[in-house]
């Protein structure tokens, strides 16, 4: 019975995801950009999330599951500047297999915009390049116009 | 691989010496012509007739032919073609190319588009190496060592890209000291001073120009202009607390000199100018020397 009890609880906690990804702890007002940064609204993939669910740490936090998909690194901390505290749990066979943290790569490419209203990435096609100079709070250097984007000028493209 | 001259940071401390050791060999010997048959594009989207005068004679020197434009409005960009086509279309045509830009980035985009080097003659209030290295060369040429120096930097500390290369690019030598004369509101940015104290490299902080200077070996100034100040009470006040005077050099060392990148406009009185201790007029003329250095190094002509 008492084994039984575990395993519903464990089923509703990560509910109809058989094998994939669930990115718990996302900053709710950040939700969006995450699925559009991962490319969540463009792939075939079963996904579900919910939003504005309790939570100590954010307020508000979102959730998202994925069926089928195993991130790679790199491509999961894409969204570390938006969703630093954000945790990843694997699922394989409705258990969870592996737990990931994200963490912020050195290079980010092609996800922010630089502040520098000057810069020549924000009047041609180029892809924007930044060297992580610092994490904590996070200073990107521009790789064209050498200026720094600090945390709170962040904006995503 | 290619090399380009993008930011004063791209070269070593031993390119450096190099540039300058190259730039002496061509003060004693300006016309070589190691860029015979070959053509250089002078791209200049925005004008600046004294950087480009001074290439221009350092490619003429060297017997390089020269194609490009000097004016932004002539040139295919004005039709809204992008930099990187233009980029794409002359490094087919040239064998090297030096370009000035208003935009920030513009010449590290415009290397990893082309395939022949690229110089920087500027881009935006970002970078302008070859400015640097004339400086660098003219500290050199006065002093007889880039060890050792106390550099006063005075004026716009704050938007003056020339006093940041050249922080930058002091900084890799022997034990220099940097004392920054400013107004508050155009102090030397945080992330600079910064680079220096991660270095260990002293560096003192003055709102007067008084006569401090007396330590200094080398007096760099720049232009503080009007514009920068969002009250023009703040420009009233510090307008005139800024500019040298010929009786300000009078208990300096024998061995300073007077720097400016140029034009100035009223920061040096020109009664400076007769003062054996002047030699922003020489630093220009160094500037030719230098890049016809910076031209031959990029280019493996020598
Ligand atoms: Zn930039």
């Amino acid at each position: 019975m008492e084994k039984n009890d575990m395993k519903k609880k464990l089923k509703l906690k990560v509910s109809a995801i058989k094998d994939g990804t669930v990115i718990d702890h996302i900053p709710a007002k950040s939700l969006f950009e995450v699925i559009t940064i991962l490319g969540l609204d463009t792939i075939e993939n079963q996904i579900t999330f919910g939003t504005n669910l309790e939570s100590g740490k954010l307020g508000a936090k979102a959730i998202i599951k994925v069926s089928d998909k195993f991130f790679e690194n790199d491509e999961i901390n894409k969204i570390a500047l938006i969703a630093p505290h954000a945790k990843l749990n694997i699922i394989r066979d409705y258990e969870v297999a592996e737990k990931k943290i994200v963490e912020i790569p050195q290079k980010i490419t092609g996800i922010v915009k630089c502040f520098n209203p000057k810069c020549i990435t924000n009047h041609e096609k180029i892809t924007s390049c930044f060297s992580v100079i610092n994490t904590s709070p996070v200073a990107l250097k521009c790789r064209y116009c050498e200026k720094i984007t600090a945390e709170d000028e962040i904006k995503m493209l | 691989m290619k090399k380009d001259l993008i930011s004063i940071t791209d070269f070593s401390k031993e390119e450096y010496l190099r540039i300058m050791e190259l730039a002496a060999d061509f003060e004693k010997n300006p016309n070589q012509e190691l860029l015979k048959g070959k053509v250089v594009a002078s791209l200049f989207f925005e004008p600046s007739t004294r950087t480009r005068l001074s290439f221009e004679t350092a490619i003429n020197r060297l017997g390089g032919r020269i194609v490009g434009f000097a004016d932004p409005d002539s040139s295919s960009a004005t039709k809204g073609e992008t930099l990187h086509d233009t980029i794409r279309m002359v490094s087919n045509y040239a064998d090297i190319i030096v370009m000035r830009h208003p935009l920030e980035g513009a010449a590290r985009y415009a290397a990893e588009v082309s395939s022949v080097p690229i110089i920087n003659a500027g881009d935006g209030a970002n970078q302008h190496p070859t400015q640097t290295l004339l400086d660098m060369y003219s500290i050199l040429k006065t002093q007889g060592t880039l060890d050792d120096l106390n550099l006063f930097m005075v004026g716009d500390l704050k938007f003056g890209r020339t006093v940041h290369s050249l922080l930058q690019a002091m900084s890799v030598f022997e034990n220099p000291i940097f004392n920054f004369i400013a107004p508050e509101s155009l102090q030397m940015p945080r992330g600079f001073k910064h680079h220096l104290e991660e270095r260990g490299i002293r560096y003192f902080e003055h709102e007067e120009f008084t006569d401090i200077i007396s330590e200094a070996d080398i007096i760099y100034m720049t232009r503080v202009q009007k514009e920068r100040f969002s009250d023009p009470i703040e420009y009233e006040k510090v307008k005139d607390v800024y500019i040298l005077n010929k009786a300000m050099l009078e208990n300096t060392k024998p061995n300073v000199r007077v720097l400016h990148p140029l034009p100035r406009v009223n920061e040096i009185a020109t009664d400076v100018d007769s003062s054996e201790k002047a030699y922003y007029f020489e630093q220009a003329l160094n500037g030719v020397f230098t890049r016809e250095a910076i031209i031959s190094h990029v280019m493996n002509l020598k």
